[in-house]
């Protein structure tokens, strides 16, 4: 895994509370390659999107990382001084978020906040900088790029903000960008357009995602590899199909049962009886034991780690032993 | 914008008939005019004489209307106290009123702006705490008070600074004098201008500050914050434009009463501008002079109300016209 452009280890986020802390994430370990696109799936408070802002260095206070270490290429983020921690973000790590009605500033331009961006990472005048702007506008498919540069953001419908929010975070040419949530705010017919846009910009690039998504589908449709989080933990990780088609963690299983089929005739969706516990009630051992259909006398008692099988990486004690 | 502006013109106007109609109400109901005019050995003669003369047996509509076309060309009558027209009087004593107004504006918009941006950014910093205490007293001490406890520290105790009055003046036009180029002029208009803006100043400063949080909380800083923009750039360039939008309505507003609320500070002040003027004129029910206040507030009011809308325009480019309709 020495070829991995971001390298997570062991990380845990904690929020202090008066007299105990909440661990929001609990040694959390993945990598990313190099132009690969990264999926993370998992319920709401999974810890998925708090994983993207501990890697560029955005938790809000008093949220902070406790342990673990963040590696992109061959340097360790997590400690960086805030100043140099600046001059990564947009230029190495970028981010996209939700909702792109509310990401854009309203009271300047596209041009003046795409040409500001450009600036602070790359040694342009203000000439070659807008003319860099209007070319990315153009890449991300807004017509008339040369014209509508000017306008403001409400000048522009949802799914054309979201462009203009990915030309945006493409803007320093970025190694890595974490989309949280890229699409959940947009209209369906839209949603396609944008993830295809995001998936054409980054391989044209060569920039590599973390997908933060609880669509299934956008998923299956955009990504390389794929990890399940589950209670500020990894459940699974690997490939992206091995995890659709032959999902090995009991809650994988779970959450691709319950996504309809059009093929398949079923009476009842499959459902996980229960919800994910709050943070400052995980139960010991495996934090999905509670509500596994599969569960083993050690489940309730061990904290299995990720157990490398032939199909992937999977937190669970079904698969100790399996061959790798 | 065009037909925005008419519109609002059109609105200030109704605005000014209907203060103007209750001026001019003031007239029939405040007492009879004409025994405050004449003595009590008028004859009922006299009194009916003067009566026509005034133009009171006329029917109200008609009064009304003149009274309106009057005060549009600036007459609004004699004063009953001081026996000369009221307009010149106000003429000769708004230049204080205006500049004590202007001085404590000036003080109250730009500390406030200042410490509501930096008690936001350091908003854990004990200088911040200790702002936001001291704001307190500001908010809560009745205007008064706080001239009186001026007065006390640096006037009687201290003897730095006059307790009352404007100073020497300088007349710069036949109906201008001001205070503000003389030394003295500046130390009497000190603490009047401290007393009078400092409500308006930490009023401004909490607004500010809780707009600028509001602000730095939103998705576009965050996003900012993500594409590694500069701290500086985020905060003075990202942030205090969009905190200040809401806080232009609530300056002009305050700009407004700080000029006509300016009553109170006079009086402890003694300062000879129109409010002062004006506690004397009820004491003596002096009411074409009460009239000409009123309407001259409201005027101030609707005007300021006017550059704010047209401010507004100006900044927010959510209100002006989209130049193109075309891929909304």
């Amino acid at each position: 895994m020495t070829d991995a452009l971001l390298s997570v280890r062991d990380l845990v986020v904690e929020f202090p509370k008066r007299k105990t802390r909440l661990t929001a994430l609990d040694q959390v370990s993945f990598d990313i390659r190099p132009g690969e696109i990264l999926g993370m799936v998992g319920e709401s408070g999974a810890g998925k999107s708090l994983t993207g802002a501990a890697i560029i260095g955005l938790l809000e206070p008093p949220g902070h990382i406790a342990s673990g270490e963040i590696w992109l290429g061959d340097q360790r983020i997590d400690q960086l001084p805030y100043e140099q921690l600046r001059r990564l973000r947009g230029k190495r790590i970028a981010m996209i978020f939700q909702d792109p009605l509310t990401s854009l500033n309203p009271i300047l331009t596209i041009a003046d906040q795409l040409v500001e961006t450009i600036q602070t990472h790359l040694p342009l005048n203000d000439k070659a900088a807008r003319a860099r702007a209007i070319q990315l506008l153009d890449e991300v498919g807004i017509p008339a790029a040369e014209k509508r540069i000017d306008d403001y953001p409400h000048q522009f419908s949802g799914g054309m903000r979201q462009r203009v929010v990915i030309a945006l975070a493409l803007a320093g040419e970025p190694e890595l960008i974490i989309a949280d949530e890229p699409t959940t705010a947009l209209d369906v017919s839209v949603q396609a357009q944008i993830i295809d846009v995001l998936k054409r910009m980054c391989h044209e690039h060569g920039t590599a995602v973390m997908l933060v998504t609880h669509d299934m589908g956008v998923i299956a449709e955009a990504c390389d590899r794929v990890a399940v989080m589950y209670a500020g933990r990894i459940a699974e990780i690997g490939d992206v199909r091995q995890i659709v088609k032959h999902p090995q963690h009991p809650y994988t299983q779970g959450l691709m049962g319950s996504i309809p089929s059009i093929t398949q005739q079923v009476d009842r969706l499959v459902q996980i009886p229960g919800s994910m516990p709050r943070l400052d009630a995980i139960p010991s051992g495996c934090a999905f034991n509670p509500r596994c259909n599969q569960r083993l006398p050690r489940c309730t008692q061990d904290r299995p780690d990720l157990i490398t099988t032939d199909q992937g990486h999977v937190a669970c004690w079904l698969y100790e032993g399996a061959t790798p | 914008m065009i037909a925005m502006l008419i519109r609002r013109l059109i609105q200030a106007v109704i605005v000014m008939l209907v203060v103007a109609f209750i001026s001019f109400s003031l007239f029939q109901f405040v007492g009879d005019p004409i025994n405050n005019m004449v003595g009590q050995e008028a004859s009922q003669q006299d009194r009916a004489e003067l009566r026509e003369r005034l133009g009171l047996n006329d029917p109200i509509p008609i009064q009304f209307f003149r009274f309106v076309g009057n005060a549009v060309k600036g007459e609004f009558g004699i004063s009953y106290r001081m026996a000369r027209p009221v307009s010149e009087v106000i003429a000769e004593r708004l230049p204080a009123t205006l500049e004590l107004a202007l001085v404590s504006g000036v003080l109250a918009i730009s500390l406030g702006i200042a410490l509501g941006v930096y008690t936001a950014l350091r908003r854990d910093g004990w200088l911040s705490h200790f702002i936001m205490s001291s704001s307190l007293i500001g908010v809560s001490l009745p205007t008064f008070l706080i001239g009186i406890l001026l007065i006390y520290v640096f006037s009687v105790e201290l003897q730095w600074l006059p307790s009352f009055g404007r100073g020497e003046t300088v007349q710069i036009t036949e109906n201008w004098s001001t205070g503000l180029l003389t030394v003295s002029g500046w130390k009497s208009l000190i603490l009047p201008a401290i007393t009078l803006g400092l409500f308006q100043l930490t009023l401004l400063m909490r607004l500010v500050r809780a707009e600028m949080l509001e602000v730095l909380r939103t998705d576009y800083i965050k996003f900012a914050r993500a594409r590694g923009i500069k701290q500086r750039s985020i905060h003075f360039r990202h942030a205090l434009k969009n905190t200040l939008l809401p806080v232009i309505t609530i300056a002009g507003l305050q700009l407004g009463s700080i000029i006509a609320f300016a009553i109170i500070t006079e009086t402890v002040f003694q300062w000879p501008g129109v409010g002062l003027l004006f506690i004397n004129a009820i004491r003596f029910v002096d009411i074409p002079f009460m009239s000409a206040y009123l309407l001259l507030i409201a005027l101030v009011f609707v005007v300021i109300n006017l550059i704010v809308d047209l401010l507004y325009f100006a900044v927010d480019p959510r209100l002006r016209v989209v130049k193109r309709s075309a891929g909304r």
